[in-house]
């Protein structure tokens, strides 16, 4: 029995608590007092002037360490920082007053992390091959990114307004994911084929496809999701669904397998199929769907991997992430798994100091895919539990959200947007740290990318929104001609 | 910059990062259980305190009540033995509450119902549970197509509400309790 609290009265938020030991409290004859801000914003500019600082702080780090002066930039940086994160706050005051407290200054911190861990990586010079200065780039995308975050706060008054929407956004992300295939292929993309260029400008419209189909499924499940959880045969102690309810998520399969050939990208593959599964499974409640998908999963994987050659050197890396450093290495190994792991092992439990890494050596993807591994050597295990505590904790407000929204598809759609960033945070971490097969994605927020960091902002914007919506205290009492009788009286 | 300076930033940053995020999951534990449990047993007894704990409610009452007349019928809302809360007992929600504060509460498929059901036999504007004149409980049956039933009778007219008195409605049970 899941006890969510849709109580109308923002003092008692008691859905940590089961409902027997709240009822036996209010026995107790006690009363819960009431809070001064209920709604939790006072809270937030705290956290968020912390949020803002921390960059900060990194930053006058970084600058002592490697020029042995404070950088010039600083208190401008700072306060324009500052004053985007500020802006953000206050029209969360007037459009989402009521939402998580937490996930804006988790976001803000991130991404100023990231930028100043690029800006570091942009200093290490030509002693980093192919270093190009990004610092500013991902510093003008933050600011879209955050500019999208107001967008989203501003024009979606509802997030159940996107439910309409269901069967056109699977369109659109259908389109959104082909897209890349029909683009030419450039050297520099390294046979993964997820961006739209033109001229200078690139998108990787997979970032936004992650959203988008989101919705979809979202508003697909919370529809037939009756259909897939009763109507089932009894198998083995597993309940198997119908041929015909099994049809989506064949669908969905065959899509992420066709990405994975057609587009080179195992981690977007990973990542949609993954997602599918989770929303089946909290839509549905049903174990067998984990293990339908999970072997479908790893037969399409087996599959794949054994006929796609770009697969198969990502897998052999994996197995043996030290084969480039042997003597007699085979063509074509790549060293970068095996440098991440050796950043990370130089870097040891409290890390070398920001500024004082080598993680330059880990060639070109050391500020994109491989930015965990310049965390890692920088601040050590230390520092980068911190980082995955960071996630683990915007993650949770994500599913938070979701336990509290009071519609179904508010429900499903926040468990979809935070198990999405869930699954991204553990194929990167797990690719970087050798666990899993590496899959070029981005770390949501730390990664250089401007998609990525544009695209997650939307995300937690939409987060926010749901969580508004969901922790906005109870109806106003309508002023029904029986309640004002009852007042008069 | 010398080697101790550095050592000194590095860990310092180190645990300016750990506090932050010890600080955030104080946020959350505040969020969790952010409601201080005070006894009201200091202010029991007697008839002048029935009315502070009845003056209590009227001011955590959402806005948009008009002020005028508010302590007599909220103390007749919060007098003893009247209910503080409705669940719902069977169903896919079962397991929510909602605390009951002189708001009305409508049932329905529609979205902005307060408890939306999620069930087949709702109408989109299906009942509504609300204190009448002298605040006793009430609920009525706002036209629905499948009808509302009250323990096994179908409810043609507004009917008063006993604590654990079962409403049903399609596959969905609620019941008002203490």
């Amino acid at each position: 029995m899941s006890t969510f609290d849709v109580s109308s009265d923002p003092n008692s938020r008691s859905a940590g608590v089961p409902a027997d030991r709240a009822s036996s409290r209010r026995r107790r004859n006690t009363t819960i007092s009431p809070q001064a801000t209920p709604n939790r914003r006072n809270t937030e500019l705290a956290m968020l002037a912390f949020a803002v600082l921390l960059p900060v702080l990194a930053y006058a780090n970084v600058g002592l360490a490697m020029d042995d002066k404070l950088p010039a930039g600083m208190l401008g940086y700072g306060l324009g920082m500052g004053a985007l994160a500020l802006i953000a706050h206050l029209l969360m005051r007037k459009f989402a007053p009521y939402a998580d407290p937490l996930m804006l200054p988790i976001a803000t911190l991130l991404n100023g992390l990231g930028v100043v861990m690029i800006w570091r990586l942009d200093k290490a010079g030509p002693l980093l091959h192919n270093n190009f200065p990004a610092a500013s780039n991902q510093l003008m995308w933050s600011g879209l990114g955050i500019a999208f975050f107001i967008v989203v706060m501003v024009f979606l008054k509802d997030h159940r307004v996107l439910q309409r929407y269901t069967y056109i956004s699977m369109a659109v992300a259908l389109v959104l994911l082909a897209a890349p295939a029909f683009f030419p292929e450039r050297k520099e993309d390294l046979g993964a084929k997820i961006w739209i260029r033109m001229g200078a400008f690139s998108i990787q419209p997979g970032e936004f496809a992650k959203i988008i189909l989101t919705v979809f499924f979202a508003g697909y499940l919370m529809v037939k999701r009756d259909a897939l959880a009763l109507a089932s045969r009894r198998f083995m102690g597993l309940y198997l669904p119908r041929g015909r309810d099994l049809g989506p998520i064949i669908v969905i399969w065959l899509l992420s397998l066709l990405i994975l050939i057609f587009e080179n990208d195992l981690g977007s593959s990973f990542l949609y199929f993954g997602l599918f599964v989770v929303m089946l499974y909290v839509a549905t409640e049903r174990t067998s769907w984990i293990v339908v998908g999970l072997l479908m999963s790893i037969g399409g994987a087996v599959a794949v991997a054994s006929t796609a050659s770009h697969v198969k050197t990502r897998i052999d890396a994996w197995l043996n992430p030290m084969a480039a450093f042997e003597p007699k290495h085979p063509q074509g190994a790549t060293e970068q798994i095996g440098q991440a792991l050796m950043s990370f092992g130089s870097g040891g439990v409290t890390g070398s100091g920001l500024g004082q890494g080598r993680s330059w050596l880990i060639d070109f993807a050391a500020k994109s895919d491989f930015i965990l591994g310049s965390f890692g050597e920088e601040l050590g295990l230390t520092g980068m539990m911190a980082i995955f505590m960071l996630y683990a904790l915007l993650i949770q407000r994500g599913l938070r959200t979701a336990v509290a929204a009071r519609d179904p598809f508010g429900k499903l759609f926040a468990v979809g947007l935070s198990s999405a960033m869930a699954l991204q945070v553990f194929v990167v971490a797990g690719g970087v740290t050798g666990l899993i097969p590496l899959t070029g994605m981005t770390m949501p927020f730390l990664a250089q990318g401007g998609s990525s960091v544009v695209a997650n902002w939307a995300l937690v914007a939409i987060l926010l929104k749901i969580s508004d919506n969901a922790r906005r205290p109870g109806v106003e009492p309508t002023p029904t001609p029986e309640i004002q009788g009852g007042t008069a009286s | 910059m010398s080697e101790l300076t550095l050592t000194v930033m590095r860990l310092g940053f180190l645990a300016v990062l750990w506090l932050f995020v010890i600080v955030a999951v104080q946020v959350i534990r505040s969020d969790l259980f952010g409601t201080r449990v005070n006894p009201r047993s200091s202010r029991r007894g007697g008839g002048a305190t029935a009315a502070a704990p009845a003056a209590g409610a009227a001011g955590r009452a959402p806005q948009g009540q008009p002020p005028a007349g508010g302590p007599p019928t909220q103390g007749g809302g919060r007098r003893r033995g009247a209910p503080t809360q409705l669940v719902v007992v069977q169903g896919s929600l079962a397991g929510t509450t909602v605390a009951l504060q002189g708001q009305t509460i409508t049932l329905g498929r529609a979205h902005d119902s307060t408890i939306v059901l999620d069930d087949d036999y709702a109408s989109s504007r299906h009942a509504r549970i609300y204190p009448d004149q002298t605040g006793q409980w009430t609920v009525e049956d706002l036209g629905s197509t499948n009808g509302t039933y009250l323990d096994r009778q179908r409810l043609t007219a507004p009917t008063p509400l006993q604590p654990g008195m079962p409403i049903r409605i399609g596959r969905t049970v609620i019941e008002l309790r203490k």
